[in-house]
């Protein structure tokens, strides 16, 4: 039986680690890239070059400063000691900030893209007709950066599920907790069970098809979309 | 001006070309499990000194170097961290029969960055922290090791839950350096030199020994750098330095 | 219900590359032109207006409100304004429907203010009616522009402000669009800016003309009164015309002739019957019009008005542009005439005199 529990439990977590962390991204992400969209402060590129700093940096930079910033000594303790943990390091939130930290460009890029595309014009327009900038926002700007949206938490949610250095770096191999899909892999390679980790390495392949073809979908829809 | 410019420019290609290409020295590509990395740098520069061979390094985890191996890899020498890989190589007939010995024996700590902390085998008993790091048991000696000793101490039931695993034993390290882990078994290798923290040297009999063996693959079968090497490595010189790093020899040598 | 009150519109200042100096009062009522060629900062001056564009010294007041002064800035959201753009930029997610209701007020809000335009009437009006649910993308060029100008007008505007709303449009879709804005502009109460660069459209639509030229207010005022000023360049364009407001004051059957009255004449003009006074718009080319001294009886021209000259311009090197009061005592409406400077001189024509204006043809809208 290739999908035993050992290589169920991996699955189901990893599908739960990227589900929290794409709301958690559209939550956070949708602020930001309306500001780096919208903004003029000068100094709104630099923001944006951190936050796109993931697409670069080799996932041990991010892994190693996190380890450092979730323990004891770092804000990720202070956060753990309000329910009187050490450390953020090995338990299901910890990797959730990884994650949020590490897929933030996948998601935040998109929606930018499509604020941007979208022009000064539709909110003018609703401003014009006595819509507040909340409303505004709400009925014309999410709604036409909707692909945006689609686009990222799909790229939010694959690169989460296939993010690997910065859970091996950060996550202590817990079972259940920290050890997800791409590292229960890495451990059925490193222990010669090529079967296990063939099972597993399909379904990542075909998950990773599957997001590319949704992908280009949406861009196709956006094209669309734009008159 | 130009000119001397140029000449100077051209003497520098010259030396580093002569560089590339040593007239007399021969030279070998040495595989080195990440754990020895510190210590066979030393080795290297007195292989060097004594020789006027070169001993290129090249440093991974030992299943990593195993693998680049058995695909063609250019290695003439494997240091590997355990006692597995390096006898698989010769029956799977990528090392050279008869040439695996073992040139270091891990000794395992327990090890905290709090000067406090670990008192000895109690502090196992009484379990008063939160997570103790390991390496991968299934993937690393070290790990194992760890393991083994806990068992024997009658403590890895109770501590199971406790226990955060490294990918390796450099990384089980990094956990209780980062004090993410209030302690953890890690080599000794890893915290020679250093003088902070608090620490148990684990008593030898409470696990099997952490052999590290080397083999001479068949790529460097006639290769004298290669054999030069493997010969230095076995000499009081490299020992020395061995044990300064941590590790046990061989007493059979 | 905002009679007797303006629109007071002030903006000094740098917008990007260009310099913005303008000053002008409006009564708000009416359709008023804000009138001259392509980047002579009209549309600015609209965008400041509706509070979308921000310069620092500016200042604008309509109907007693303050929008923005030193100290105050109402942001677009906040001002009861109805934005027509040059481009119809409806919002694509929505349909036809969702689109004209987006602006209207919430029933609850409005429980006891009656909108001045209900959903039916406007709908009625732009001729809309069977595209309500269809998507945006679905129409015409033409349909999208009326469905914004609906959209516009349902958010129960106290100013509608309108950019160009036909300059997009092919020759075609204009024609198609002008009556109903004429329809617009005879049914509502609401006043209009509107923004253009076409003397067509300002002929026909407006009652007051705000002439632009490089940022600046050339002159504002009624706009017969700025056709026929000969110190403007209106006057002395190769189309140089002045529209006329009529009422009609009879029908001639036999003939088909409509007989429409202004200040100090009266005109005969074929067309169908209409209500006795309605108001009609006339447009007199200056080409159209030559001046005699005697009342020829014998010439087929239908109208032929005692008038006198009030005062000429030259026009180039050989032709004179003279500026008629209608009327004997020339205090009635004016009128422009374009002749060669030869006839002026042989007929030894002069400010003050009096003669009269044969009118070979006149536009009827």
């Amino acid at each position: 039986m290739l999908f035993s529990a050992d290589t169920l439990v991996p699955i189901r977590l990893t599908l739960e680690l990227a589900l929290v962390t794409t709301v958690l991204l559209l939550i956070v992400g949708t602020p930001l890239a309306w500001w780096l969209a919208r903004s003029r402060a000068w100094w709104k590129e630099a923001a944006a070059s951190v936050v796109s700093l993931p697409l670069v940096l080799p996932p041990t930079v991010l892994g190693f400063y996190l380890l450092v910033a979730l323990g004891p000594n770092g804000p990720g303790g202070a956060l753990a000691s309000l329910w009187g943990a050490r450390t953020l390091a090995f338990t299901f939130e910890g990797l959730v900030i990884g994650s949020v930290l590490y897929s933030m460009p996948f998601v935040v890029q998109p929606i930018r893209n499509a604020f941007e595309a979208m022009g000064d014009r539709p909110l003018e327009v609703a401003a014009t007709l006595r819509a507040s900038p909340m409303k505004a926002f709400w009925t014309v700007a999410v709604p036409l950066a909707r692909p945006g949206f689609l686009t990222g938490a799909v790229l939010g949610f694959a690169h989460t599920v296939g993010e690997f250095g910065v859970v091996l770096m950060i996550g202590g191999n817990i079972p259940g907790e920290t050890k997800v899909l791409s590292v229960a892999i890495y451990d059925y390679v490193e222990t010669s069970r090529w079967s296990e980790a063939n099972a597993l390495a399909a379904v990542m392949v075909v998950f990773a098809f599957a997001v590319i073809l949704s992908v280009t979908a949406i861009g196709r829809r956006l094209g669309h979309i734009t008159e | 001006m130009k000119t001397s410019t140029l000449t100077m420019v051209a003497a520098g290609l010259a030396t580093a070309l002569s560089f590339g290409v040593p007239a007399q020295a021969a030279e070998t590509n040495v595989a080195v499990a990440a754990n020895f990395t510190e210590a066979v740098k030393e080795i290297a520069d007195a292989f060097a000194k004594s020789t006027g061979d070169t001993a290129k390094l090249s440093f991974g985890s030992s299943g990593q170097l195993y693998t680049q191996i058995t695909q063609g890899a250019p290695f003439q020498v494997f240091l590997s961290a355990d006692d597995v890989r390096p006898k698989k190589a010769i029956t799977e007939g990528f090392g050279v029969e008869g040439t695996d010995f073992t040139y270091a024996i891990g000794k395992l700590v327990l090890w905290s960055p709090d000067a406090e902390r670990v008192k000895g085998e109690e502090t196992l008993k009484s379990g008063g922290f939160d997570k103790i790091a390991i390496a991968n048991p299934t993937a690393a000696p070290y790990g194992a090791a760890a393991v083994e000793t806990m068992k024997k101490l009658g403590v890895y039931d109770a501590l199971k839950a406790k226990i955060v695993e490294g990918n390796n034993i450099s990384q089980a390290f990094q956990f209780v350096d980062s004090k993410n882990a209030e302690l953890g078994f890690v080599a000794l290798s890893q915290i020679a030199g250093r003088e902070d923290g608090s620490q148990w040297l684990v008593p030898q009999e409470d696990y099997t020994p952490i052999r590290q063996d080397a083999v001479l693959l068949k790529t460097g079968a006639d290769n004298e750098a290669a054999k030069a090497f493997i010969e230095f490595l076995k000499g009081p010189e490299a020992r020395k330095i061995i044990e300064k790093y941590g590790y046990a020899v061989d007493g059979a040598q | 219900m905002i009679d007797d009150q303006t629109i007071e519109a002030v903006f000094r200042g740098r917008l990007g590359g260009f310099v913005l100096d303008t000053a002008f009062t409006l009564p708000a009522h009416g359709l008023t032109a804000l009138f001259g060629p392509s980047g002579c900062g009209k549309t600015s001056v609209l965008r400041c207006i509706a509070g979308l564009t921000r310069i620092a010294d500016g200042l604008c007041r309509v109907g007693g409100d303050t929008w923005q002064d030193k100290t105050t800035f109402r942001p677009p959201h906040m001002r009861p304004i109805g934005y027509v753009f040059q481009e119809a930029s409806l919002f694509p997610h929505l349909s036809v429907r969702r689109n004209l209701t987006y602006g209207a007020p919430h029933k609850s809000t409005a429980a006891g203010v009656k909108p001045a335009v209900g959903f039916e009437e406007t709908v009625d009006l732009l001729g809309i009616g069977h595209l309500l649910d269809r998507a945006p993308a679905k129409l015409s060029g033409g349909e999208r522009q009326r469905v914004a100008i609906g959209r516009a007008l349902l958010s129960d505007p106290r100013l509608l402000l309108m950019d160009e709303p036909l300059s997009a449009l092919d020759a075609e879709t204009k024609e198609e669009i002008l009556p109903f804005l004429e329809r617009l502009h005879a049914r509502l109460a609401v006043p209009i800016l509107y923004v253009s660069h076409a003397i067509s459209e300002v002929e026909r639509l407006a009652d007051h003309l705000v002439l632009m030229n490089e940022g600046k207010v050339l002159a504002a005022g009624r706009l017969g009164d700025l056709q026929s000023d000969p110190r403007l360049p209106l006057a002395l364009s190769r189309d140089a015309s002045v529209s006329l407001d009529a009422t009609v004051e009879g029908h001639d059957s036999t003939y088909g002739l409509l007989e429409l009255s202004v200040r100090g004449g009266r005109f005969l003009v074929p067309a169908p019957a209409g209500c006795s006074g309605e108001m009609r718009r006339l447009s007199i080319k200056a080409g159209d019009v030559s001046l005699s001294l005697q009342p020829s009886s014998g010439s087929t021209i239908l109208n032929i008005l005692p008038c006198r000259i009030l005062s000429h311009t030259r026009r180039g090197e050989h032709e004179v542009v003279a500026v008629l009061g209608l009327g004997s005592d020339g205090m009635g409406a004016h009128l422009l005439a374009r002749m060669t400077r030869r006839s002026w001189t042989m007929l030894h024509l002069g400010d003050g005199q009096p003669l009269f204006a044969q009118v070979k043809s006149v536009a009827l809208r």
